[in-house]
């Protein structure tokens, strides 16, 4: 993992003070509300509905122990014991006090963490793939360049004040598990010819006018990267819309101008820029890259898993994935618990995750964008000690991709922006299909609060957005969604529903599935077969 | 009924005009009638509650309730943690929001 230099240190510490004298400032009265939000937002202090809202960043979702323990401290000292993991990888924390913010950004500052970047028209914390560095398919571990533009970006002064916020993903591996096409840039790592490059891809996003990225670079070398993505940024700060915010992603400006008048321009940049001496030197690659060396795995470590315990082999099929070392394996903690709160931890929970990293899994974690925790590297022997701990802690739900491994955003019951409730959808969606979600197979299902898409219901299997109908909460269903290597966007099946009804929808839509799937066919790959015809006529007559 | 209502500078908890003070209370709440804009730009001036507004209520038995529901969640408190609101106590609170 990476170790902050004294410079990172600095920044950090700076940064807390700075905030401390503002936070002081506001709450003597020297600064109005409106002088001081745009300053806390940019610590990741959010007003929302019962109280202030931290957002604290986990670059690329990565973590160790001491962090995640810090995590827990934080949710039981300020805060009322519990955190919520969120989608773009970071935690969030539902009630804090203003005047504890600044002690909170300094504790953090203690163990290597921060708030920065996780609000306002700036780059947002890099996201990546949550098995980078274990999974067997990856060319490269995509954390050091994750980390570099993690460098980069931070106080970037050029793209402080871009039009919109952006956000980046990276990814070294065909399976995309970071939902990379639905980024503002998806940065794809892959070898040509024996040679460490990637594939660009740009204009993506969710919200209110969800679109793909496009391919606006087929290959790009490792050494060009930075100096690449410095003329992508740069064209979008030029061009983008700064007069109507719902113009103002880099989305809109692709889809206005065209891709190839964007490429040409980028690419123009790029001459201009390339030798700039904009990507790093290759010793502070290497000394980033060095950090990431991952930890030194037995190599004699048993390949086989006693499976005598029914219920332990349920969770070893459905939340245990392949490792790249024999005898090794990666482990998925679902944070939904039928009927409980996606994404949501106790600080017990979170102080447990942190022992298990510990003790069993090279100190490493995880928080992934469907809102669980990886522990990456653990053996194989471990397997049924880990499983009995997350068990007696409420963490060990055998529903990874299941249709109650919901993602949620926190809805109306704590954001301000919220037309509907998320969570109680989500508690009943579980509750309801808990019986035989294991024969419906994989359903990736993701529920909204509001057109702003934080919980990627454009990219659910089957997707539900929460409107405001006359005051009253209204769901709309979407169907064929995909954030992964397959990725699509969902489609309006009609009319909306009140919470009962949509639930209801959604038995009739996967009644419907079991009907017509043939073999092993996923509900996607039916919807897409079949279209949106039969469902429709399932849920509407 | 006409409620002002706004969020605690320091500790970002929800807050109602009671006709003198803020409280946390809804039950507190009184009705501003035609003086809520005075009220609401003295208060901003005052500094100690963020984005003071004004909402439509229904005077009821057990208080004022709130026209939208997104005030009545910010009243009682997260419907999803009942032991996180204001009446962690009454089983039947979350009703209220709906
Ligand atoms: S999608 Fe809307 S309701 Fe949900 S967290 Fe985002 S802004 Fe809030």
């Amino acid at each position: 993992m990476y170790v902050y230099d004294e410079y990172d240190q600095s920044i950090v510490d700076a940064r807390v003070e700075e905030f401390r004298d503002q936070v002081n400032r506001r709450l003597s009265g020297a600064m109005t509300e409106d002088q001081f939000k745009p300053l806390r937002l940019m610590n990741g202090l959010y007003l929302q509905l019962h109280a202030y809202m931290l957002r604290v960043a986990v670059p690329y979702g990565t973590l160790d122990s001491r962090q995640m323990r810090m995590l827990g401290h934080i949710a039981r000292k300020y805060d009322r014991g519990y955190g919520h993991f969120t989608t773009r990888q970071n935690i969030q924390y539902n009630w804090i006090k203003l005047a504890d913010a600044p002690d909170i950004l300094a504790e953090l500052a203690t163990v290597q963490m921060h708030a920065i970047q996780t609000s306002g028209n700036c780059i947002r914390n890099i996201s990546s793939d949550q098995f980078a560095g274990a999974a067997a398919d990856e060319v490269a571990d995509p954390r050091p360049w994750a980390e570099l533009l993690r460098q980069w970006s931070t106080f970037h002064s050029e793209f402080t004040y871009l039009p919109r916020k952006f956000k980046i993903a990276v990814i070294a591996a065909d399976e995309d598990r970071a939902a990379m096409r639905l980024h503002d840039i998806g940065i794809q790592l892959l070898t040509r010819d024996g040679v460490l490059g990637a594939k660009i891809f740009v204009g993506g996003g969710m919200g209110r006018t969800p679109m793909i990225a496009h391919e606006v670079k087929d290959f790009i070398t490792a050494d060009h990267l930075m100096s690449y993505l410095e003329a992508c940024l740069r064209v979008y700060n030029r061009y983008g819309r700064r007069d109507n915010i719902y113009k103002a992603r880099i989305k809109i400006l692709l889809h206005e101008i065209g891709v190839d008048a964007y490429r040409e321009q980028v690419e123009a940049e790029f001459a201009a820029i390339r030798d700039l001496g904009i990507d790093p030197p290759v010793a502070e690659l290497e000394r980033i890259t060095a950090m990431f060396a991952g930890p030194d795995f037995a190599t004699d470590a048993p390949d086989t898993v006693d499976r005598s315990d029914p219920d332990f082999a349920v969770w070893l099929d459905q939340n245990v994935a392949a490792h790249k070392q024999p005898g090794h394996a990666i482990v998925t903690i679902s944070l939904k618990p039928i009927g409980g709160i996606p994404g949501d931890a106790s600080a017990d929970q979170i102080d447990l995750m942190a022992d298990l990293a510990e003790r069993y899994g090279h100190d490493e974690l995880r928080v992934t964008h469907a809102q669980n925790i990886v522990l990456p590297h653990v053996r194989k022997a471990d397997l049924y000690a880990i499983w009995t701990a997350l068990r007696e802690a409420g963490l060990a739900e055998a529903n990874l991709d299941l249709i109650s491994d919901i993602i949620a955003c926190p809805g109306l019951d704590y954001c301000s922006l919220a037309n509907a409730r998320s969570i109680p959808l989500a508690q009943k969606i579980g509750e309801r299909f808990a019986g035989r979600q294991r024969e419906l197979g994989e359903l990736k299902l993701k529920i909204s609060g509001c057109i702003n898409a934080c919980g990627h219901h454009h990219a659910g299997h089957i997707g539900i957005l929460g409107v405001d109908k006359k005051g009253t909460e209204n769901y709309q269903l979407l169907l064929g969604g995909s954030g992964a290597e397959d990725v699509s966007l969902g489609k309006i099946t009609g009319p909306g529903f009140d919470e009962d009804g949509v639930v209801d929808a959604i038995e009739r839509v996967t009644d419907r599935y079991v009907e017509l799937r043939e073999a092993d066919e996923r509900f996607l790959d039916t919807y897409r077969r079949v279209g949106m015809q039969p469902f429709k006529e399932a849920i509407y007559g | 009924m006409k409620l002002l209502t706004g969020n605690d500078l320091s500790t970002g908890d929800v807050v109602w005009w009671t006709g003198r003070d803020w409280s946390r209370h809804i039950e507190d709440a009184v009705d501003v009638g035609g003086q809520g804009e005075a009220i609401l730009r003295a208060e901003e001036g005052a500094r100690r509650v963020n984005v003071p507004y004004l909402i439509d209520a229904e005077a009821t038995e057990q208080g004022p309730r709130p026209a939208h529901i997104k005030d009545r969640i910010r009243a009682l408190g997260p419907t999803v943690r009942p032991d996180l609101t204001l009446k962690p106590a009454d089983a039947d609170a979350g009703a209220w929001v709906i």
